[in-house]
């Protein structure tokens, strides 16, 4: 017992020793904290949007020798904690990051909830927040209300009204007829997009033909989808989750769901999607997609693949490097390691990013890509606000 | 119709998540909250034969389901017999055996991730359509319930019509009679534990080839395979199955006809009727 006491002892003594090394060189490298999902409901996405683009980062910036820091040229470090999905967890990882570890910088959380719920924390502490994975209509409060906070990813309201947009473009060109099924899932996320919809459908001269919503981690959905089928519409548009949106285009295709628009919420844009369905997956509409055409989004594409070894989900990925890429070119720009001077280089500055050129003199990024098409395993963006499309929206035809 | 045999397909799937989860709480009085984990661990073996070896889940079931059954057996004797020998009494053992599996739940989860990462994963087999009575489902989903009434019928088969079956309900009756009756209960106890586990490796192997499943998603396994058990009758296959196609049946109806958001209303309201009205279970017997 005693000898086990003696090798906890040890081994924390020694964590400790390893962890001290770094801070004598502190004077050469910059420290990045983030805190994420690695475990929890959103780990999934996390894995997939937000944790591949820190390290791409990370990897970019040290292999071309730091950041240039006034007359230094500084390496980046990262320190980074799993918040569990879970707000509180979230909370205390950014005291740790801000106090214990004292990191000079922090790399926003993922997702809406945890963005929101790091919010004060972060602001209490001074750091820039560059939010691209939140897609919520209340950016432009949060902005007021935490100054030292940017949201790149738009609004729910955006992405309601790309797809409707979308519709209503088809169904000016005689495509389909005024016949829409609107699904979503029963949380902040579905609730706040299909509230944003419904009006905007109303208006475009829509009838929505069969409405549900379904408990969060359901994928049990033959039901719905039976029944969005009998009710005949030209539209199908569910604002759904990952596992949610594999089920119901799964169900779709068991049932000969043959609707020309079909439209799935997060997850449609990532690539197992595609490679789960392969070319049945061609013509699915979903939240998100790239300008594949741009260069610049090109240039991040070969990247990914080649350093990850796997493409990037269509959608959220690009912001985030994108995100990532103003955090480092502000530092630069501000000269200084400074929090304020940085947020304040943020909020003054345009941006060259991998999603094009960014500026951000309210907090909000307006220019986002809001509807993306599956086509031959390129998820390009065919609605945009601010922003070129890559392509038409066409109809989809058949699952086969 | 429809509305029949999608129930029908759900409950199948429901019974493969609980009918482990009742052998290992029912008979080895083990409270094991690593079930949902255990399960999608192996929803991951599945899916690593399937893409990396080619290897058809169902052909995939007769390696899976050994190993499940031999780990199981390992967990059973390294961290749980310890628990069982202390335990003075039945609830010392299941709170002792709630906080070692707790900790199971966190080290499966943990070897998930480092081994295939926190992403989604899915793969396609058997997504065909095949008809039942002029309507589509999911041939995976059909083969999968096929697989669940088996593994069902074979269990029911073992418990109720072999030696070795009877001497463990017996164990789950009273494991101090059965003890006197020269049943060698510690070892019944882990038998059940480890075949437990291994018809939850199958149910997760089946349940792979229609779910998108990652490696944090165990606890919602958990929770559906302990309300079937509890409504079931702790320790009653045929509890658990009549349970799980109740559920199945009563969600889709929900689901169909009054409102998909309802489901899991439907679901916690027969539970706390059924705890309100049997307590003891469907098929369970009051306590004495």
């Amino acid at each position: 017992m005693l000898r086990r006491t003696f090798i906890g002892l040890a081994a924390s003594a020694a964590a400790i020793g390893l962890a001290g090394t770094p801070a004598l060189a502190q004077e050469d490298v910059i420290k990045i904290g983030a805190s994420a999902p690695k475990s929890g409901p959103l780990a999934g996405g996390a894995a997939m949007t937000h944790w591949p683009n820190i390290q791409l980062w990370m990897k970019e910036v040290n292999e071309a020798g730091g950041l240039k820091v006034g007359d230094k040229q500084m390496k980046l470090e990262l320190v980074e904690y799993d918040d569990k999905t879970n707000g509180e967890e979230a909370i205390k990882n950014i005291q740790r990051l801000a106090t214990v570890d004292e990191v000079d910088f922090i790399v926003a959380p993922y997702s809406t909830g945890l963005n929101i719920a790091a919010a004060p924390a972060i602001a209490r502490h001074g750091y820039p927040h560059i939010a691209t994975t939140a897609a919520t209509d209340g950016v432009n409060q949060f902005a007021e209300r935490w100054p030292n906070s940017f949201w790149m990813l738009g609004t729910s309201t955006q992405l309601a009204n790309g797809i409707v947009a979308t519709l209503a473009a088809m169904k000016d060109k005689g495509d389909i007829g005024n016949k829409v099924a609107l699904v979503n899932v029963a949380d902040a996320f579905g609730l706040e997009l299909v509230a944003a919809a419904k009006p905007a459908l109303d208006e475009a001269g829509f009838e929505i033909v069969y409405e549900t919503s379904y408990p969060l981690g359901t994928q049990d959905l033959a039901p719905v989808i039976s029944q969005a089928k009998a009710a005949a519409p030209d539209a199908f548009v569910a604002f759904s989750y990952p596992g949610d949106t594999f089920a119901l285009t799964e169900q779709a295709q068991v049932q000969g769901f043959d609707v020309p628009v079909f439209y799935t919420g997060v997850g449609t844009a990532f690539p197992p999607f595609a490679a789960r369905f392969k070319e049945a997956a061609n013509g699915v509409m979903g939240i998100g997609g790239i300008n594949s055409s741009d260069e610049n989004v090109k240039g991040y594409l070969e990247m990914h693949k080649a350093e990850l070894g796997s493409d990037p989900d269509f959608w959220a990925s690009a912001t985030t490097y994108a995100g990532l890429q103003i955090l480092g070119q502000a530092i630069e720009k501000a000269g200084t390691l400074d929090k304020a001077a940085v947020v304040e280089a943020i909020r003054t500055n345009t941006f060259d990013t991998v999603i094009g050129e960014v500026s951000m003199p309210n907090n909000v990024n307006e220019k986002v890509w809001t509807v993306g098409q599956w086509n031959d395993g390129v998820f390009e963006a065919v609605a945009a606000e601010g922003l070129p499309v890559a392509a038409e929206p066409v109809k989809k035809s058949g699952w086969n | 119709m429809n509305i029949l045999v999608t129930g029908i397909l759900l409950s199948g799937t429901y019974a493969l998540i609980a009918l482990g989860l009742t052998l290992q709480y029912g008979v080895a009085r083990i409270m094991n909250l690593g079930n949902g984990e255990t399960l999608v661990a192996a929803c991951f073996v599945a899916f690593w034969l399937y893409t990396g070896l080619a290897i058809n889940p169902l052909v995939g079931l007769l390696l899976i389901a050994p190993a499940a059954f031999l780990i199981n057996w390992a967990i059973y004797a390294v961290a749980l017999r310890p628990l069982v020998k202390r335990a003075k009494n039945r609830g010392q053992l299941e709170a002792d055996s709630i906080l070692a599996t707790f900790g199971l739940l966190f080290l499966l989860q943990g070897l998930m991730i480092i081994g295939f990462g926190g992403d989604y994963h899915s793969y396609t087999f058997l997504a065909q359509r095949f008809d039942i009575l002029g309507n589509s489902y999911g041939l995976n989903r059909v083969v999968a319930f096929a697989a669940a009434a088996a593994i069902a019928a074979g269990l029911w088969f073992f418990l109720y019509r072999t030696r070795q079956g009877t001497a463990m309900r017996a164990v789950a009756v009273d494991p101090g009679s059965a003890n006197l009756v020269a049943i060698d209960v510690a070892r019944t106890a882990a038998v059940a534990f480890a075949l437990g586990g291994a018809l939850t490796a199958c149910g997760g192997a089946l349940i792979s080839t229609f779910y998108t499943f990652n490696a944090s998603m165990g606890v919602v396994f958990t929770m559906k395979a302990l309300i079937i058990v509890i409504m079931g009758g702790v320790g009653d296959v045929r509890g658990a199955v009549l349970a799980a196609v109740i559920l199945g049946l009563s969600e889709t109806l929900v689901a169909s006809l009054v409102d998909p958001g309802l489901t899991l209303a439907a679901t916690y309201m027969l539970f706390i009727l059924v705890l309100l009205f049997r307590p003891q279970g469907i098929f369970g017997r009051a306590p004495t």
